[in-house]
């Protein structure tokens, strides 16, 4: 099966204080701040998965979104390939803030663990058991050409059956999840202009 | 599929300036780390290995830089511009660039940096190195914990295969920084002597800061020497915790049986295994435990920790060049630190610089967020 | 004690991010690692830390975390044994 070949099986949107999955809003809240409105995101869905809680901002968001597109399917073995502008800077900085106190300062394992931007990945496949492969890049913006070549790559030489690919950034209080699921079937033929035309969907 | 190869390459370290100055010294069993005093970073003195800033900044010069770039900067530049000049070639649609790094210019957000927090996005870190040099591709900034080295190799590979790309120059490092080591030292990670890979008395990681970059390429007329084609690779998850290992390393025996599998050989074939062996209790078990799955536990083994410490984002493609020269000279390089096997499974540690004739290696990272990378190489020049 | 064993409760609550976990459901002598609270190895090392920081005391070999961790009603005794503020 060539690149020609593949599909977007399902896409969903995290913004603007909307979850929508392939087109259709399934919640919105109008929460400003952003652990409000994820944490309501997180409650509407039924998550039921307690570690939800110790998780940073970006892990949050990521998490939820690969919960709308993973919750129903049998398939494990999903490649993740995300990417991202700001990396792991929101917890970046609240480490950086707890070290660098005159006096008391104090590093916070919890919070030292997930300034990396991968571990949002490491959530997703410990929550749907996903023993596969996972990539983080860093991009200025969404590249859906760069992560395409890649996720071919990954489906022609059958080392996954599907990939979740996409952009999930979390920077100063603006959150920004676009995730989609490439696979043999689906709902729209995998292509840039198609990805990119999702992504700028309201 | 068209063969993969790693060409030119070059290393920046507390040994030289080049590759060879690490080799040769890694050669004679010395060790790269040495007790540094540095409050700003720790309050007490601990074990690292440092690129020295002043041959740093004169090897910086010699590229006349227009502007000013952070340490990193420098380092990861003065790296490429090393590789890039030894491959000769042309910089042109068909060249891709890769950055691996798992903090960046994390240090930036200090407070007293002469740099504007900006700097801290990766995506300009990598704007940076690719405006230096004029590449016509934006660079692809890989971060993906400890793996991100090999990883990247892996990611340059698959864009040379869908035709992305002909060439692939992938450069990594990262800092040794406040922010590091203290995150480190919450995770009671960090070893207060030179670390002890896989030993009975193994007692955490050492820090260490390289800069090291390589040429990957589908061309077999611009090899080097010590050449090796990529043959096999893969990443798999542990999909058990984001900073415990897995106790039955599931994602590295399954990283490894893929990689192998991809190879189309048996763990007989390998030669030699430059494994990460970061010296913390936790990992080196799991690597043990790993190794005896796939039936490499009489296969020789090392970790370089104990000549550069754990240099996170660069670690992988260092340790991977290393593996190069090793196969090329056909010399076993020791497992500094190592005294007595301290982990539940029989691994073959290299105790000593050894004479072996071989043609493959596999090289294995591990890290935070549960990812796992595997990679084989080939001799080219037998 | 009990003071303190309630501050514990409240402590660990807030520091570990324990949703919806109120301090009545916590007994005195529940394990707080393995079953019961269910924590995990990242939750050990923030209490390490917490000893530290709140309490200061610094553990020589983190491994003591283990036996002191076990329950509040441990970590109460030793805090109120070592406590240096």
């Amino acid at each position: 099966m060539s690149s020609a070949d593949y599909k977007i099986k399902s896409y969903c949107h995290i913004r603007d204080g909307k979850v929508s999955k392939n087109g259709e809003v399934l919640f919105s809240d109008s929460s400003e701040e952003f652990s409000a409105f994820i944490k309501a995101t997180y409650k509407h869905f039924e998550t039921d998965y307690s570690k939800f809680f110790k998780m940073d901002n970006l892990s949050k968001l990521a998490f939820m979104g690969a919960e709308v597109l993973l919750r129903d399917t049998d398939e494990k073995n999903i490649a993740l390939i995300l990417s991202n502008r700001a990396s792991s800077l929101d917890t970046d900085r609240k480490h950086q803030a707890a070290i660098s106190k005159q006096s008391g300062a104090f590093a916070s394992p919890a919070v030292f663990v997930y300034t990396l931007p991968n571990i949002c990945m490491g959530e997703i496949s410990i929550r749907h058991e996903l023993y596969s492969e996972n990539s983080f890049f860093i991009f200025a913006e969404f590249k859906p050409h760069l992560l395409s070549d890649y996720a071919n790559d990954l489906l022609e030489t059958e080392k996954a059956n599907e990939v979740l690919c996409g952009w999930v950034d979390y920077d100063k209080g603006k959150y920004d999840a676009f995730l989609y699921v490439i696979a043999k079937k689906g709902l729209l033929p995998l292509d840039t202009g198609e990805l990119t035309k999702l992504y700028r969907t309201k | 599929m068209n063969s993969v190869y790693l060409s030119h390459n070059n290393i920046i370290s507390a040994y030289g300036f080049d590759s060879a100055a690490a080799v040769s010294s890694i050669k004679n069993e010395v060790s790269g780390l040495s007790l540094v005093d540095d409050s700003k970073i720790l309050p007490n003195p601990f074990y690292s290995s440092l690129i020295p800033q002043g041959s740093l900044s004169e090897a910086f010069e010699k590229l006349n830089p227009k502007e000013a770039y952070t340490r990193l900067e420098q380092i990861l530049l003065v790296s490429l511009a090393d590789t890039i000049k030894k491959s000769g070639i042309e910089l042109s649609d068909r060249v891709g660039l890769i950055v691996s790094t798992t903090k960046g210019n994390i240090d930036v957000l200090e407070d007293d940096s002469p740099f504007n927090e900006e700097r801290a996005y990766l995506n300009e870190l990598g704007k940076k190195i690719e405006n230096f040099f004029g590449f016509k591709n934006e660079a692809i900034v890989l971060s993906n914990a400890c793996v991100s080295g090999v990883l990247a190799l892996a990611v340059a590979k698959r864009f040379i295969h869908q035709k992305r790309y002909d060439h692939v120059f992938v450069v990594a490092g990262d800092l040794v920084s406040k922010f590091i080591l203290t995150g480190f030292n919450s995770f009671q990670a960090l070893s207060e002597t030179p670390c002890r890979p896989y030993c009975k008395t193994r007692a955490g990681i050492n820090i260490g800061e390289v800069g090291c970059s390589v040429l990957v390429t589908a061309d077999n007329t611009n090899l080097v020497d010590e050449s090796v084609r990529i043959i096999g690779e893969a990443s798999c998850n542990d999909a058990n915790h984001i900073s415990g290992p897995s106790r039955t390393g599931e994602g590295l025996y399954r990283s490894i049986v893929s990689a192998m599998n991809q190879a189309e050989i048996e763990a007989d074939a390998i030669d030699y295994i430059s494994a990460h062996g970061t010296a913390t209790n936790y990992n080196d078990e799991m690597e043990a435990i790993a190794f005896n799955r796939a039936n490499l536990q009489h296969t020789p083994l090392n970790s370089l920790k104990g000549y550069f410490g754990h240099t996170l984002g660069a670690s992988g493609l260092l340790e991977t060049i290393i593996g190069m020269y090793s196969l090329h000279s056909n010399t076993l390089f020791a497992s500094l630190g190592f005294q007595e096997l301290g982990v539940s499974k029989p691994l073959h540690i290299i105790k000593k610089t050894t004479a072996k004739e071989s043609s493959i290696f596999l090289k294995t990272a591990s890290g935070f967020g549960g990812c796992n990378t595997a990679a084989i190489f080939q001799k080219v020049n037998s | 004690m009990s003071e303190l064993k309630l501050e514990l409760k409240e402590k660990i609550i807030e520091q570990l991010n324990l949703e919806d976990v109120s301090v009545d459901e916590i007994a005195d002598n529940d394990p707080l690692f393995g079953e019961g609270l269910g924590l995990d190895s990242i939750d050990a090392l923030e209490l390490i830390v917490m000893l530290d920081k709140d309490y200061g005391i610094k553990l020589a070999d983190p491994k003591e975390g283990r036996k002191i961790f076990e329950s509040i009603d441990t970590m109460a005794a030793y805090i109120a044994a070592n406590r240096s503020n």
